[in-house]
């Protein structure tokens, strides 16, 4: 019995972790989050092999698992670094590789090549401004909140869940960029005008997997997140002065760390487990998956919050920075459903709803 | 991540359950006291190395060499067949484990068998009205007259001090020597002429604890464990077996458990509440909350028998996280029932013999005793995170 990453997993995490602190550092995001460009960085993640980790062996890919998808996924949370690992290095590689018949698409995807954002809004939690519907394999309609402002295709649900690729260039799609306060990833407004839609898969179950992974993800990403905001909040605490001590000393400030660090302690079991659900527990799969994204989501907005208030009013500040993550955690939260919405989804797995 | 224990557990687990197929059935209902049910299941516990399971024969356990998966699965079958474990205590937890580490040879021979047994019942003697989660300030004094030691002083909380054969006793024995080097660890018979015991009842309406009054009561010189001075050590020993004991997340996921079938048979104006959106999405917080802590389990678990793995604030966290947990999942309970969830003692419509307010209740002394959270949160901030204590206050002499 082992419960943990192994050494391959820790390399992974230190090698992600190291082009991180290099080249994704806090100046960097925010070039990007004033309009920059996040190919660089990608790329650098490219020569990692990190959109290459869930793509099988066959189609070109590592053929890892969603654990390891998860440590990379805590890593970027940690660095709050924008790309579109997401969707072209998870929630892609698992519909396509799942279906099959995409071996290309996959090949592209596991060399950086090719870009595939998301847009299941349809099929988790439509809003008033949203809809997609299909007729005779053309998309109408539009999708909000998808993920990835450069992605060469989408992935687009429909309230069926079911599964189809569309390609950005295609003369029907518009695509508008909609800004929210999380600017270090972009999400755009799809606009399906007889749009030529590609079935992926008309089983719910892999639209499920689909999300499930997606959802971990978000939920690892949260993790790292608020891990940073933790380390920041002490590291500033003890550097602090105030009343000729350092406010680490007092027992308010000191208090407010300790229950972080003591909700977020066990956020990384739940990750790692869930992540390790999704690959060898089916049966456990989904109910973790809703939970972790819920939980996490729970957390990261306490720690979001007390870590900010940690660091008084520098905290408040666009000069100190801590905000990008605050923001982070906060757009973790809403993407691929609210937590009220997640609950009610695990009460409804376990039939108790 | 590799979840199995593997075969040769997996046989381990099908004995057990064999034996609790064989004998549960002899399972004490409510394991009181020297009962005499309850002393031959404690016996039997023993000998099938159920309990005591690694404490060396000679002094009366099973004699098996530590393995911390096996104990885990004892502790998961009985935890699911609902089966008796054994007897618990401040003798059996606490003590024992200590004398092993320190005791001397004859205290061992002396103490542990009749302890682990049942026959030898303890309290425990630390806190005191002015030394709460300042322990060490304490002023109970032991001063050497000839061959034995003279205790004068008070203390509180002394759990089942009136049901005791034996306490284990924190006493200041150097008294101009620093807080902390100036206590020592005393073993004594509950007869000894001088001791009164005065009843302390807890907001639960029972009479657990008690306040003890110690007034010229003569120890024998040698019924001390570790040297003079050494007792806060001991202590420490002791209290790091008390938070390891608690906040078993099995115990918790069994009263989850409890909790789903209450939501599904309580109504309100005819609906169920697990049909109350409201109420289903505070049992899903919980349940969010709950697995949490099973897999945080998990993790401390492997770090125990892999080396190399650190969960030290993994392990850091339980007591805080899981005591108001479990406060907070039986305060659900009480809010599903309503009025209902108030009813009490004699109330006929009191649902589980009122388990869910008593738990609610004693889940708060827990979340109290045994260092409180605030004590928690000062421990994790410390030596978790790394952040320094409060700058000290000498008393102004």
């Amino acid at each position: 019995m082992r419960f943990g990453l192994s050494e391959e997993q820790v390399l992974l995490e230190d090698n992600v972790n190291r082009f991180l602190r290099d080249h994704v550092a806090l100046d960097r995001v925010r070039e990007y989050a004033e309009g920059g460009e996040d190919d660089a960085i990608w790329q650098g993640l490219t020569e990692l092999g990190i959109p290459a980790l869930l793509v099988p062996e066959a189609q070109g890919g590592v053929g890892l698992a969603p654990l390891d998808a998860a440590i990379v996924a805590e890593s970027l949370g940690y660095h709050v670094a924008p790309g579109p690992f997401l969707g072209s290095a998870v929630m892609a590689p698992t519909a396509l590789a799942h279906a099959g018949g995409f071996d290309q698409e996959l090949a592209a995807l596991a060399s950086g090549e090719l870009r595939i954002g998301i847009a299941l809004g349809e099929a988790i939690g439509r809003r008033l401004d949203a809809n997609v519907s299909v007729n005779g394999g053309k998309l109408s309609g539009s999708s909000l909140f998808a993920f990835d402002d450069k992605a060469d295709a989408y992935l687009v649900a429909d309230s069926n869940r079911h599964l189809y690729l569309v390609q950005a260039d295609d003369a029907g799609l518009t695509r508008n960029a909609l800004t929210t306060v999380d600017k270090s990833r972009r999400t755009v407004e799809l606009t399906y005008n007889g749009v030529n839609g590609q079935l992926v898969s008309d089983n719910p179950v892999l639209f499920n997997a689909t999300l499930d992974i997606g959802r971990v993800m978000l939920a690892a990403d949260t993790l790292g997140a608020a891990q940073a905001m933790i380390d920041q909040a002490v590291a500033y605490a003890k550097q602090r002065e105030q009343f000729n001590r350092p406010i680490a000393s007092f027992q308010a400030v000191k208090h407010m760390c300790a229950e972080m660090a003591a909700s977020l302690e066990p956020c990384r079991s739940m990750v790692w487990f869930a992540a390790h659900a999704l690959a060898e527990l089916p049966d456990e799969a989904r109910v973790t998956a809703c939970h972790t994204k819920a939980h996490l989501a729970e957390v990261g907005k306490f720690v979001a919050k007390t870590a900010t208030e940690v660091h008084g009013g520098m905290g408040f500040t666009d000069l100190l920075g801590l905000h990008y993550w605050f923001k982070r955690c906060g757009s973790n939260r809403q993407w691929l459903g609210a937590p009220e919405l997640i609950r009610e989804e695990a009460a409804r797995l376990q039939g108790l709803a | 991540m590799d979840l199995s224990f593997g075969l040769e557990y997996e046989e381990f687990r099908e004995e057990v359950k064999v034996f609790i197929t064989e004998h549960g059935k002899d399972s004490p209902r409510n394991a009181a006291m020297r009962a005499p049910e309850t002393l031959a299941w404690q016996k039997l516990l023993i000998e099938n190395g159920y309990t005591a399971r690694t404490i060396p024969k000679e002094y009366g356990g099973f004699g098996a060499k530590p393995d911390i998966i096996r104990s885990r699965i004892i502790a998961e079958e009985f935890a699911e067949a609902r089966i008796n474990t054994g007897l618990g205590g401040q003798g059996i937890s606490m003590l024992v484990p200590t004398l092993l580490e320190m005791g001397t040879e004859e205290q061992k021979q002396t103490f542990i068998k009749p302890t682990i047994e049942g026959e030898m019942v303890w309290c425990q003697g630390y806190s005191e009205p002015g030394a709460g989660s300042d322990l060490a300030s304490l002023t109970t004094s032991a001063v050497l007259d000839g061959d034995e030691w003279v205790v004068n002083g008070q203390k509180i909380w002394t759990s089942t001090a009136h049901l005791a054969d034996w306490i284990f006793c924190l006493v200041r024995t150097e008294p101009d020597a620093p807080k902390h080097k100036g206590i020592s660890f005393l073993l004594f018979d509950m007869k000894t002429p001088g001791i009164e015991i005065r009843p302390l009842v807890d907001m639960t309406g029972v009479a657990n604890f008690n306040e003890t009054f110690y007034t010229d009561v003569r120890v024998p010189k040698d019924q001390i464990v570790g040297q003079r001075g050494e007792g806060w050590m001991v202590a420490n020993a002791i209290l790091g077996h008390e938070r390891d004991s608690l906040g078993n997340p099995n115990i918790t996921l069994g009263r989850l458990n409890a909790l789903i079938e209450l939501m599904k048979t309580e109504t309100v104006a005819g609906e169920r509440m697990i049909d109350n959106p409201v109420y289903r999405d505070r049992l899903m917080q919980i349940q969010g909350r709950v697995m949490a802590m099973q897999f945080n389990d998990l993790r401390v678990l492997s770090s125990r028998i892999n080396q190399g793995q650190d969960a030290s604030l993994a392990r850091m966290i339980v007591k805080l996280q899981g005591t108001e947990l479990r406060h907070d999942l039986e305060g659900l309970a009480i809010d599903i029932m309503g009025e209902v969830g108030l009813s009490y003692e004699d109330n006929p419509h009191t649902r589980a013999a009122g388990s869910w307010q008593s738990q609610y209740m004693y889940y708060l002394g827990l979340i109290i005793g045994g260092g409180t959270s605030q004590i928690q949160k000062n421990i994790i901030s410390e030596r978790g995170l790394g952040m320094p204590r409060e700058p000290k206050v000498e008393k102004a002499s």
